[in-house]
């Protein structure tokens, strides 16, 4: 027959010292962990802050985790549904039978109107939301990370406005292939996008024979913690519609808005609009994380206006399934509407309240922050106390930051900002106390500097 | 419909491009000086064959440079037949762009603001659009559409496609038993609100490594360290695509297996399945021979095998593989230096040891190995399946290399399960009681209904082969067929769907290389119902015979 019985020795014939290997994907760092960003909080990790056991700890501001407003959500799964907090409203084992059983990647229907219905109160009607162009997913990381797949090929790009979240690098790029060229935004103008910027970014990507498939915003802001204003997102809109590529709005931050009215949707925009050429290149990512404060649940979801993105990206969800109990358990919270205008009311006021708290904090001691209007965090500029306006520099201040005031703060340059000396600094994830110690290790520290 | 003739001569399709408008003009223009330049029989076959080429050449380029057309019709699921229908689609294809070809090179030339045209979605979202009417898809539609129930919907379509295991009342019992305060205390909100760990509690790995221990009997001890947890089995299976092979490179998997391979597998990681057929003379167990030749015959083409992917208890044929298959599947690897990815998610369904063997995890074969050898063994493993939990989405990767688990662990970012769900695991499985009669129980039911089904359908004169694991019977149809083919088997699934009203599935949906064996899952089925699905099938049977 030809074919030798003997098994074939490899080319590589140290068989017994052959350790076999991993895959590209595998041994990349494209995961971004070992970046300040991600290496603070290890320090962190090993010296945990704790008002009563460990006050010189590290206090984590390095964290967009939303704890102000927990109490409320407590209260509601206790008194109000009582069985709602373990199956759904459907208690005891039918319950449990019934959130074993589900397993449709489609989702709980009751789950998706209630989603569509937080939705749209969270924009204050101006937008409405159909359930079934909502796909689950397991956080907005996964959303994010689904869309890039649908959406571009390997080694396309996307468009990311600079500073951003510098989980980006992790989710739209790892595993998918795809590029992000940033759009270079500065002080000038608040970090705004502009028109000359998407172009420039645009003509880079052409430059270097990379296909843009899309433009990601986020809106609110991470890092600014600011709200992209109407006039710009239509602007964008316009420029994908030039440009025949895909709108992406990661609006995860929407429920932290600290005014209503100055939060506009891409959802609002979409809205007025008929023709369908338009509309069906925008898609929007939502979680439960940040406006809930629930980041451990993993609920996040893609909307989209385009029918295939939603028939893919349902399918592709089967990588990435909330599961059935999470759903149950929180589709009739969502759906209460008495529950949810209270609780988006006085989530977005302590926001508010905390933000000014630790912005009036620094500017007594002269650092600036970017005027900002949403988010767990603000945008500080410490630009001032570099020794030279450089990455490296930067870093050396973040060092110090943590090793001597042990805060961990994250260095705008792991969000890819052009210009040095920025931070962000959350403020969401702490009692009041905790966040007063910070401000006063700050005050310490800057008083410290102006002896010299 | 004569166009859909694959074997068309070229010189009828350069007269079709001639329909197209401009096109055909250029072309003629091309072939009549070849004819002339390239003289005799030749030249009129050259001066078609080279046009065409070239034509083909340039519409390939056009195509992946142009924007792609949205396919209008995106309920293609609705497709009555299902049938995957291999010789249409290729030639109709390429009818159909060569007469789209002028019409969009008209509008890139005269319109370069391209407004109103339609955004285009990538090559992995096309594909999926494409896929959407195999017989997996269009049955569990169907199914959808008018399930089964016993007192609501006697004639609904009864699900025999995937595996639920859901008519079982063990949980109603630890429902009862566990007091709720004892659940509640795992729920309370701050404990389980915040980050944690994407890839797993480490509660809720010690209680899988215990529950995996207790699936295969206490042989192994598993480590909690070396578990990562994941949404899902197919999560699992992809995070380990992504990590042991690059896009291009290639597993070996024996068939039939699976059919969530092909998307679980090959979808987003760009890593291509080669399937080793095994053959109902062998029992269909794995022929090292067939092993060793589909890797050397992969390796001239010039793809690198990566891995070999198992499934113990197999899926679809439920058979447990031997330790010597398993010890010669660890040499093989070791010889070649690929991984194996032993998927044993449903070594808590095994039901049959007494006359089919016992269930070895490769986590027992490999325990006594070299480091470097361990080093390439992943088991993975589906507590949704076992535990009969679905919903609650909770698979674990298992593995010896240091480096998987590093890169796995970072991945489950992107999959991970949630806390709820992973506190409420937590109190379910950490009682070993509850443990230990829920796989007893859930194994002795299994074999109970398995008995039923395979009697059943021997009275019918239907054989399968023998399963001790999982939760499906491989079942040999061939009898029914009214031709032994690939297109008799389609046939007769429609029948089953149609006439039967049973959701089973295809053999080729497993790539099953012999047509007329299916897939059926009774693990969905109370006793009750094994009678109404034999009567079902019985009807089929007769519809069958009376056609031949």
């Amino acid at each position: 027959m030809g074919l030798p019985l003997m098994i074939e020795r490899s080319s590589n014939d140290n068989n017994n010292n052959n350790k076999v290997e991993l895959s590209r994907v595998a041994v990349s760092d494209t995961h971004g962990e070992d970046s300040p960003y991600f290496a603070g909080w290890k320090a962190y990790d090993e010296n945990p802050y704790d008002e009563t056991h460990n006050p010189s700890g590290v206090i984590q501001m390095g964290l967009a985790e939303n704890q102000v407003s927990f109490d409320l959500l407590e209260s509601y799964l206790e008194k109000k549904n009582p069985e709602g907090s373990l199956w759904g409203s459907k208690g005891g084992s039918r319950g449990f039978r019934e959130n074993a059983l589900f397993q449709d990647y489609h989702g709980l229907k009751t789950f998706r109107q209630a989603m569509a219905s937080f939705m749209e109160k969270i924009r204050g009607g101006k937008a409405s939301f159909d359930p079934d162009r909502i796909v689950l997913t397991a956080g907005a990381t996964a959303a994010n990370e689904l869309l890039t797949f649908i959406l571009a090929d390997p080694n396309d790009a996307l468009l990311v406005p600079t500073p951003y979240y510098p989980g980006f690098d992790r989710d739209l790029r790892w595993r998918t292939g795809v590029r992000i060229v940033p759009i270079h935004c500065d002080s000038s103008n608040h970090f705004q996008i502009t028109p000359e910027a998407l172009e420039a970014a645009y003509e880079t990507a052409r430059d270097a024979n990379i296909r843009v498939r899309g433009v990601l915003i986020t809106n609110p802001s991470n890092p600014l913690g600011a709200t992209v204003q109407k006039k710009v997102l239509e602007d964008l809109l316009d420029f994908c519609v030039r440009k025949n590529i895909h709108l992406i709005s990661d609006e995860i931050y929407s429920g932290s808005v600290f005014h209503a009215s100055e939060f506009t949707s891409v959802a609002e925009i979409v809205e007025n609009i008929d023709d369908v050429s338009v509309k069906e290149r925008v898609h929007i990512v939502y979680s439960l994380s940040k406006d809930l404060g629930l980041p451990g649940f993993r609920v996040g979801t893609i909307y989209s206006y385009n029918d295939h993105v939603v028939k893919t990206a349902r399918r592709m969800s089967s990588f990435t399934l909330v599961s059935s109990q999470t759903q149950h358990m929180l589709a009739s919270m969502l759906s209460d509407e008495e529950f949810t205008e209270k609780y988006i009311r006085i989530n977005r006021e302590r926001l508010r309240r905390r933000y000014e708290t630790i912005v009036e904090g620094l500017k007594k001691e002269g650092i600036e922050c970017l005027k900002g209007n949403a988010g767990l965090f603000c945008w500080m500029n410490m630009g001032f106390l570099l020794n030279t306006k450089t990455k490296e520099g930067e870093l050396e201040l973040w060092d110090v930051i943590l090793k001597e005031l042990k805060l961990n703060i994250s260095p705008g340059s792991s969000c890819h900002c052009s210009e040095f000396g920025w931070f962000r600094v959350c403020f969401a994830n702490m009692s009041e106390n905790t966040l007063e110690i910070a401000l006063k290790r700050i005050h310490e520290f800057m008083d410290r500097r102006r002896k010299f | 419909m004569t166009r859909t003739e694959p074997n068309r001569s070229p010189k009828s399709d350069s007269e079709n491009s001639g329909n197209g408008g401009g096109g055909g003009t250029t072309a003629m223009r091309v072939i009549v000086p070849l004819q002339g330049v390239v003289q005799g029989r030749g030249g009129l076959f050259l001066g078609s064959v080279i046009p065409c080429a070239f034509f083909y050449f340039l519409q390939f380029y056009l195509k992946r440079n142009r924007k792609n057309e949205p396919d209008r019709n995106p309920d293609s699921e609705d497709s009555n037949s299902g049938s995957p229908d291999p010789t249409r689609s290729q030639s109709v294809g390429n009818l159909t762009e060569l007469t789209s070809l002028p019409r969009s090179l008209s509008r890139i030339l005269l319109s370069p603001r391209i407004s109103g045209g339609a955004v285009s979605v990538s090559g992995r979202a096309g594909f999926v659009i494409k896929g959407g009417d195999s017989p997996y898809h269009v049955g569990q539609k169907r199914v959808e559409e008018d399930p089964y129930d016993e007192s609501g919907n006697p004639d609904g379509v009864i699900e025999l496609g995937s595996a639920q295991n859901v008519k079982f009342n063990l949980e109603d019992d630890w429902v009862s038993e566990n007091p709720r305060e004892v659940i509640s205390d795992g729920l309370c909100m701050s404990g389980i609100a915040s980050y944690e760990p994407s890839h797993g509690l480490m509660e809720l790995k010690m209680a899988v490594a215990g529950f995996m221990s207790e699936a295969t009997k206490n042989s192994v001890s598993f480590d909690p360290s070396q578990l990562v947890l994941t949404s899902g089995a197919a999560s699992a299976i992809e995070i380990l695509s992504f990590c042991l092979a690059d896009s291009g490179n290639a597993f070996l998997v024996p068939t039939p297996c699976s059919p969530g391979y092909d998307r679980d597998v090959k979808w987003r990681t760009g890593v291509d399945l080669i399937h080793v057929p095994c053959r109902s003379a062998d029992n269909f167990n794995i022929s090292m021979l067939v092993l060793d030749r589909a890797f050397y015959q992969a390796k001239k083409r010039g793809v690198r095998i990566r891995g070999i992917i198992i499934s113990n208890p197999w899926n679809p044929t439920g058979t447990l593989l031997s330790r010597e298959n398993l010890y010669a599947l660890l040499d093989f690897a070791r010889e070649r230096n690929i991984h194996i990815i032993s998927n044993e998610i449903f070594a808590g369904a095994v039901h049959g040891e007494g006359g089919g063997g016992e269930f070895a995890s490769m986590a027992e074969v490999v325990d006594t190995e070299e480091n470097v050898d361990k080093e390439r063994v992943h088991i993975i493993y589906d507590l949704s399946k076992d535990l009969s939990f679905p919903g609650l989405r909770t698979a674990a990767i298992y593995s010896f290399n240091d480096n998987v688990l590093s890169a796995s662990r970072k991945l489950t970012k992107l999959s991970p399960v949630s806390s709820p769900t992973q506190h409420l695991l937590v109190s379910a499985i950490s009682s070993p009681k509850f443990v230990q009669r829920f796989v007893k129980t859930n194994r002795e039911r299994l074999m109970r209904i398995y008995t039923e089904l395979v009697k059943g359908l021997k009275e019918l004169g239907i054989e399968c082969t023998r399963s001790n694991g999982g939760l499906f019977c491989w079942v040999d149809m061939r009898g029914l067929m009214s031709s032994y083919s690939e297109k008799g088997e389609i046939e007769l699934w429609n029948k089953l769907l149609k006439i039967g009203k049973i959701n089973v599935i295809p053999g080729s949906c497993c790539h099953c290389i012999e047509p007329g064996w299916f897939r059926v899952c009774f693990s969905n089925l109370s006793e009750r119902d094994v009678s109404v699905v034999m009567n079902r099938i019985r009807k089929v049977c007769e519809s069958c015979k009376s056609q031949h």
